[in-house]
């Protein structure tokens, strides 16, 4: 062997070179909480693209209860409307590919439809180990049923209770900065091993022990008796240093083990995946981070957010560094109970522009939890969904912004940071049933600030891209930079301004491409479109008023370096107020949610 | 496309599995009759536990702890039991009446005596399997209605049917003291009053169409199983369902309340045990849409409207909301033709 082919960046790029000269066909299968998605993606005229999608209700739970008949079904699905087999005479997916052009090449599977894992973590300090705890476990789809900490006080037998009736699937341990105090961590070590021998043998959790390193093996000698011990580098190595990347990884195997033995038809998933079957939430997460690294220099920091009936994830990245949260429990079918639990209906309500009564968007909402699956066909009940979604929306990066870096460039303390793009999925937003709707409800639930492109992920594509990373990254890199498969909403200039209603805020000069320029006087409280068609490019140049900031500072004028591209909306202008705010006077908020809709509608 | 099925059936095998969710014991054989409020299985599934520290009562080391022990792992104990001594001065009594379930670094856990977990056995029936130290299966015959919502309670009784017509509203000039004792259908119930005076009538259960959003919470603390077959708001019964109800009044039938859960498959339903004859077959729980099934519309514009799937177009059509979506064109009571998301129907079986 010589010194060439031990080089691995090396070898890395001579295998990204075969990849985009041998091109390979991928499908991805996607086991969400209410559909399962098969989607196909190969080569046509040297470039990787999205060929279609093929769906079908998800098995997983009754009355099946078993995830490969709803797969069968997408794939049946898929087959026909792209016209390639994909299975073989015994219903097994052809994977690779034959010679005949049947099958893929590779498959990647990603799973959401699942119950989340019940856990229990376990943390020395409350704002400390237990807060890096906390932060891990809100990566994958997890209910945290118990905290246990020294800060809580709580008497041993209280600790042994919880744990006993709460039966977890997981105990994450995560006391003691290296080289800190240990009687305290063992003190926790010893109440845990008491309450698992409690447990029937097949009801014992795995354990994560990701705490003070020098007990690691004093932890596991105690514990490994009665259940499956699994240690990790500390989640907080020391006190403002946290590391959650290596317990991350063995989450996400006791994510896959667990659920592969509980659910029939994953484990053979899992096997056609190459043992890779993934949280969907951990894919997104995968997306965000490659997003977040490819205009580092420009906007080193993307958000991608996905709505699903049972779960939302937020996935941020600064510059590679991924914040990922998933809220199991939050979204629009199952999910709507947490919504409920956590906002008034007049939270809801105020985002509906036609007159519903409130009784009924409260039927409509329990209704929907017993019917996850059903279709808003009628008018009032799509306006309800899409006012769930905000909702949801802004639940989730409320909670989730907590865990941005504190660095991360924000032109309001109260708003999202820069982020550049915005990548939105789930069916209620990305399937609804007019562009202009989408783009609203995005804009409504994340009030994006600065100038920020919004992209639409209408397929779902991003968790399959994210699960098929790793065996086919030259297909990644080339549909996420693809607008047809990721559409481009366009780009939001939204100023953080404070003024009156009618006022000045901003004049916009936009040069197109063709050498030809536009000069857009903008008002507080407009919502306005600037012309720019698809796929064309324009730099912008603006002027703000009123200390209005767009990214480079109050009242301070910007010209943009490189230039933006034009989605179906041209450029579009918020400037409705950052806060967002909606008259309280029900009538003046009605018209105003119509005169908002009809500006994105012209 | 694969399609839900709801049971509403005058007459069918039920095969019902019910499990502890922890080992306990099994009380009844195979082969033995059971009915629904009868105890099939029983466990300890949420013990409590109370922590006695050996080491600190007797001022030892947690690890030396263990020589002083008088009792082992599975003794009975009494509070103030003897369980460690230490020369003449030093003991450990027991804190509470109970069992010893674990010994660790010193430290005695005592499970408590507590209330076991009893499993019921929802339906009238026949035990046609045990698991042994988990339950049992249930097989019975007779006409089956699920519901979508139960407050989690399973009790049986005559069935008594106040509701005239699938759109009646359940209300206090309803409640008639001849019927106490039953299981009432009533309709609609959006009246508070309604819900709380029917507790002195000590009905053995409720089954409604539809229930105020509202209302759930005192739903769930009602003393008898509530079913709701239809979902929230006001919905009517379907008229599969009150056909099924209507034409039974009288007869004992058993209401198990327990809630909607997609990922175990139990959901609420009630039974009218009726004599064996022959081995009707278990109806399918998915199926495949295909024309000529009877459905159940879930959402609007007819909420439980029931009607025939009388064709299936290709590729998706679009809705009033604008939404595109696969269909049924679907024939409702009196000819009415309605386009029909498929995600929005289920079969009747």
């Amino acid at each position: 062997m010589t010194t060439h082919d031990q080089d691995p960046q090396a070898s890395e790029a001579r295998e990204l070179e075969r990849q985009l000269t041998t091109p390979r066909s991928l499908l991805a299968i996607d086991v969400g909480s209410v559909n399962t998605r098969a989607l196909l993606f190969d080569a046509v005229e040297g470039r990787y693209r999205f060929l279609a999608a093929g769906v079908a209700p998800t098995t997983a739970g009754a009355p099946m209860f078993d995830a490969s008949e709803g797969v069968r079904h997408a794939l049946d699905t898929l087959e026909s409307i792209s016209g390639r087999v994909l299975t073989g005479a015994e219903e097994q997916l052809l994977i690779p590919s034959t010679r005949d052009g049947s099958g893929a090449d590779n498959l990647a599977s990603t799973l959401s439809g699942a119950p989340p894992l019940k856990a229990v973590a376990v943390g020395l300090l409350e704002r400390v180990s237990l807060e890096s705890a906390l932060n891990l476990l809100g990566t994958s789809y997890v209910n945290v049923v118990e905290t246990i900490s020294l800060s809580k006080r709580r008497r041993i037998e209280e600790q042994i209770n919880a744990i006993v009736k709460q039966r977890p699937d997981l105990v994450l341990i995560a006391g003691g900065t290296d080289g800190g105090a240990n009687r305290s961590v063992l003190n926790l070590v010893n109440a845990l091993g008491m309450a698992i021998s409690l447990l029937p043998a097949a009801q014992r959790p795995d354990i994560i022990f990701a705490g003070n390193r020098e007990l690691a093996g004093r932890v596991k000698g105690f514990l490994e008796e009665l259940t499956a011990v699994h240690v990790t580098e500390n989640l907080r190595p020391a006190l403002t240093e946290e590391n959650l990347g290596p317990a991350e990884t063995l989450l996400t195997d006791i994510f896959r083990r667990r659920h592969a033995n509980r659910i029939l038809g994953l484990n053979e998933l899992n096997t056609w995946s190459g043992g890779n079957l993934q949280p969907t939430a951990m894919s997104l997460g995968r997306i965000a981070r490659f997003l977040s690294l490819l205009q580092a220099k420009e906007s080193p920091a993307a958000l991608a957010v996905d709505v699903g009936a049972s779960s939302t994830i937020v996935a941020a990245a600064f510059n590679g560094d991924l914040r990922l949260r998933t809220f199991a429990g939050l979204g629009v079918g199952e999910g709507l109970k947490t919504i409920l639990e956590q906002c008034t209906l007049e939270q809801i309500t105020r985002w509906l522009p036609l007159e519903i009564d409130p009784v009924y968007v409260l039927d409509y909402i329990q209704n929907k939890t017993l019917f996850p699956a059903t279709l808003p066909a009628e008018r009032e009940d799509l306006a309800i969904e899409q006012a769930l979604a905000r909702e949801a929306i802004r639940l989730a990066v409320g909670a989730a912004s907590g865990r941005f870096p504190r660095n991360a460039r924000r032109l309001h303390p109260d708003l999202l940071p820069l982020f550049d793009p915005i990548l939105v999925s789930g069916a209620v937003v990305a399937q609804a049933p007019e562009l202009s709707q989408s783009l609203l409800l995005i804009l409504d639930a994340l009030e994006p600030t600065g100038i920020q492109q919004i992209i639409l992920d209408k397929n779902n594509l991003a968790p399959a891209l994210g699960a098929a990373a790793p065996v086919n990254p030259a297909l990644v890199t080339q549909l996420l930079l693809d607008p047809i498969s990721f559409l481009n909403l366009g780009y939001v200039i939204a100023p953080v301004v404070d003024a009156r209603p009618g006022a000045q805020v901003l004049r916009i000069r936009i040069r197109y491409e063709t050498g030809h320029s536009n000069t857009v006087d903008v008002a507080m409280g407009d919502l306005t479109l600037i012309p720019l068609p698809s796929g064309r490019k324009a730099k912008l140049e603006i002027d703000c008023f009123h200390r209005a900031d767009v990214g480079a500072g109050p009242g301070r004028s910007l010209k943009m370096s490189r230039p933006i591209v034009g989605g179906p909306f041209g450029v579009v202008v918020d400037a409705r107020g950052r806060p967002l705010h909606l008259p309280t006077n029900a009538t003046e908020r009605l018209e105003t949610l119509r005169r908002w809709h009809h500006a994105l509608n012209r | 496309m694969l399609a839900p099925v709801t049971h509403v059936t005058a007459l069918a095998r039920i095969r019902r599995r019910r499990l502890l969710p922890v080992p306990g014991v099994v009380k009844v054989r195979a082969g033995q009759t059971v009915a629904a409020t009868d105890v099939v299985a029983e466990a300890i599934a949420a013990p409590e536990y109370a922590v006695l520290d050996v080491a600190r009562s007797l001022g030892v080391l947690p690890e030396k702890a263990n020589g002083y022990l008088m009792r082992q792992v599975g003794d009975t104990l009494a509070k103030g039991d003897l369980v460690a001594k230490r020369g003449l001065g030093r003991e450990a009594l027991s804190t509470a009446d109970g069992r010893i379930a674990a010994i660790s670094n010193g430290q005695v856990l005592i499970e408590v005596r507590s209330k076991p977990l009893q499993l019921q056995a929802g339906m009238p029936g026949t035990v046609a399997e045990v698991t042994a130290d988990y339950g049992v299966t249930i097989e019975a015959v007779g006409a089956w209605v699920q519901g979508v919502w139960g407050n989690g309670l399973i009790n049986s009784g005559n069935l008594a049917v106040m509701a005239e017509d699938p759109n009646d509203r359940f209300t206090t000039d309803k409640l008639d003291p001849s019927q106490r004792g039953t299981v009432m259908l009533g309709g609609y119930c959006g009246d508070r009053k309604t819900l709380e005076n029917s507790v002195e009538l000590q009905l053995r259960g409720l089954i409604l169409g539809s229930l105020a959003t509202a209302l759930i919470p005192l739903a769930k603390r009602m003393p008898y199983p509530v079913l709701v077959l239809e979902g929230f708001g006001k919905l009517p019964i379907n008229a599969a369902a009150f056909k099924l109800l209507s034409t039974n009044v009288g007869r004992d039938i058993s209401v198990d309340a327990e809630p909607f859960d997609r990922f175990t498959g139990e959901r609420p339903e009630a039974v009218i045990g009726l004599p064996a004859g022959g081995t009707p077959p278990i109806p399918l729980d998915l199926e495949l849409f295909r024309t000529g099934q009877r459905v159940r519309m879930s959402k609007a514009p007819r909420p439980a409207a029931i009607g025939v799937i009388k064709s299936l177009p290709a590729g998706l059509q679009r809705f009033p909301s604008g939404l595109r979506a696969a269909a049924a064109e679907v024939e409702l009571e009196g000819n009415e033709m309605l386009m029909v998301p498929l995600a929005n129907i289920e079969v009747i079986g």
